[in-house]
């Protein structure tokens, strides 16, 4: 079926919303069973929304964004995946459900890709957020916030609005050939870069005496079976361990532990 | 406080500023980025707070900068810490010796353990169960489906954050009640100790790094692989294939050993961790971020190209 201007707009302005709720994971909007049903409504393929909707959430199921791992784009693959199956006109056959789940699995990756390169492009304006804080300027920092946020709406909604003009078929078979180098050495990229904002934090952190504890985390952390929970508890001991022997110890912070001679002197 | 520079007038964060903050949280990840990821939203979040309690354009401009360090955690799990954090900055603005790396320690440290409870309660969780729950609902056509996921969902997740915020709020306040003992110095202290081991776990555990070449291809002798063409056909085959490979049996007659297993033995993690203090080093030479970001994606195409990762 063909779309008129009304539905087009309204497919962008649901589209925009999963964008923004892509990244904030917070509303749902993202979700297959939320966005497939309201593309299914303002389409006028209510039904045939909810079932695509129902399907692609149980493969979205385990879909999360851990840390600064991206996971793939269920907003993508949800808002993508319906506009294809508006389009394609079969409404809810199983052969067309079908056929939209199989173009969603490339979607949610291709939607990967595109929120790597908004969260990238999201680093500019955290450095100009630095800027209006050095003027004391909360408006700007509030406006470049709210512009990030938009940029990820734009993320979903400018493919869903070509997506309605352009043949399904042709969407298709370009993801397909999007080229193994790049979609892997992406992915590859992906997996580093989380160093660098460790390697911020650590750069603001590390003093000579908390190297070491560095140093016990990162050994064993090694050992799988320790969930970040019990790793946290086992920093808290740590700290609390450290923080006694300091006050008992006599020799604050001088780093002279084990000094029998320093800690005499000290208790006089 | 002796230093308290106002005597009577108290800055005071009342229920309205706090609920302000809570709304505000809802937008922690919008401008997430690869530099210092939530922080930006968390700024965004602390405005309202920030402008409450310093009216003194100099003070505004500090806290400004101070809440736009790095912070990453859950979404959600965000308000304990918002929570604490509000605490603190209140009594700071009332004169209290809390300084910048108390604040950043206190979120650093809470950051990680906290999200070790986000992820797996919100996302493995109670979104696995209410979108099944939903999508078995939406496969047979049911506006119900996506109508009760989505209104269950919010209202657990809001009511999450304000509780958390607020239960944050009230211990971070009893935290600074005490400041003579030199708890607060304790705390940062503990907090930063805290706040390395974290992130040493984190640099272990979330950066990625797989090199592929392989360094050594080994022929096993016969009785240490899985004979896979002389096992007993159907389920009594896959059975004895278990209990050869329970018994430590090998998979294939060759044993590959790639460079990645070779610097694993050294101690795992050692390639993120070697990455991660390349990263310190450039940064510390003023390389932007942004530059060592983008070279990263390039390094990582590059590297799967020629086979190295």
């Amino acid at each position: 079926m063909s779309l008129n201007f009304i539905q087009i707009i309204l497919i962008v302005l649901v589209a925009f919303l999963a964008g923004m709720d892509g990244i904030l994971d917070e509303f749902q909007f993202h979700q297959p069973l939320v966005s497939c049903t309201l593309i299914g409504l303002v389409t006028g393929n209510l039904t045939a929304g909810i079932i695509l909707g129902g399907s692609l959430q149980m493969i979205a199921l385990g879909w999360a964004n851990i840390g600064a791992a991206v996971a793939p784009d269920a907003a993508l693959a949800a808002v993508a995946s319906t506009i294809i199956l508006v389009l394609g006109g079969q409404g809810a056959s199983t052969e067309s459900i079908g056929a939209a789940i199989a173009a969603a699995i490339p979607l949610a990756v291709a939607g990967l890709f595109l929120t790597m390169i908004v969260r990238t492009l999201a680093v500019p304006i955290v450095h100009m957020m630095d800027a209006a804080a050095e003027e004391g300027n909360y408006r700007k920092i509030e406006a470049l916030h709210i512009g990030a946020i938009l940029l990820q709406g734009l993320r979903i909604a400018i493919p869903a609005a070509i997506l309605c003009f352009v043949p399904a078929h042709t969407v298709q078979s370009v993801l397909e050939s999007m080229p193994a180098w790049l979609s892997n050495g992406m992915a590859i990229g992906g997996g580093m870069v989380v160093a660098v904002g460790y390697a911020l934090v650590l750069n603001m952190m590390a003093s000579r005496e908390v190297w070491p504890f560095f140093i016990i985390g990162f050994v064993v952390a090694a050992i799988s079976q320790l969930t970040l929970i019990a790793l946290g508890g086992l920093g808290i001991a740590l700290a609390l361990i450290y923080l006694k022997l300091e006050k008992t110890g006599g020799s604050r912070g001088g780093g002279n532990y084990g000094d029998p001679l320093d800690d005499i002197l000290n208790d006089y | 406080m002796a230093e308290n520079m106002n005597g009577s007038k108290r800055f005071k964060l009342d229920k309205s500023d706090r609920t302000a903050v809570a709304w505000r949280s809802t937008f922690i990840q919008g401008s997430w980025n690869y530099e210092r990821m939530q922080n930006g939203g968390w700024c965004y979040a602390m405005i309202p707070a920030i402008k409450k309690l310093y009216p003194d354009k100099r003070d505004r401009i500090q806290a400004l900068k101070r809440h736009l360090e790095f912070f990453n955690t859950h979404p959600y799990v965000a308000s304990p810490i918002l929570g604490v954090t509000l605490a603190l900055e209140e009594e700071r603005a009332n004169g209290a010796a809390v300084d910048d790396v108390a604040i950043q320690g206190v979120k650093i440290g809470m950051m990680g353990p906290l999200a070790g409870i986000g992820d797996p309660v919100f996302w493995f969780t109670v979104r696995p169960i209410l979108g099944a729950l939903g999508a078995s609902l939406a496969m047979s056509g049911n506006i119900l489906g996506p109508i009760i996921f989505f209104v269950a969902w919010n209202l657990i997740r809001w009511g999450f954050m304000v509780w958390t915020q607020e239960f944050g709020y009230s211990a971070g306040s009893r935290i600074t009640d005490d400041l003579s003992g030199g708890i607060l110095k304790d705390i940062t202290e503990g907090a930063s100790i805290l706040g390395m081991f974290v992130i040493a776990a984190l640099v272990q555990r979330w950066v990625s790094i797989n090199f592929r070449p392989r360094v050594a291809e080994i022929q096993l002798s016969e009785g240490a692989y899985i004979d896979w063409a002389n096992l007993p056909e159907g389920a009594a085959g896959i059975r004895q294939a278990i209990e050869q490979s329970a018994s430590g049996m090998a998979m294939d007659p060759t044993r590959i050993t790639t460079l990645q297993d070779n610097l694993d033995q050294l101690i795992p993690g050692l390639a993120a961790l070697l990455l991660t203090l390349f990263c310190m080093w450039l940064l510390k030479r003023k390389v932007s971020p942004i530059v060592i970001i983008l070279g990263l994606f390039v390094f990582g195409i590059l590297g799967y190209v020629i086979g190295l990762f």
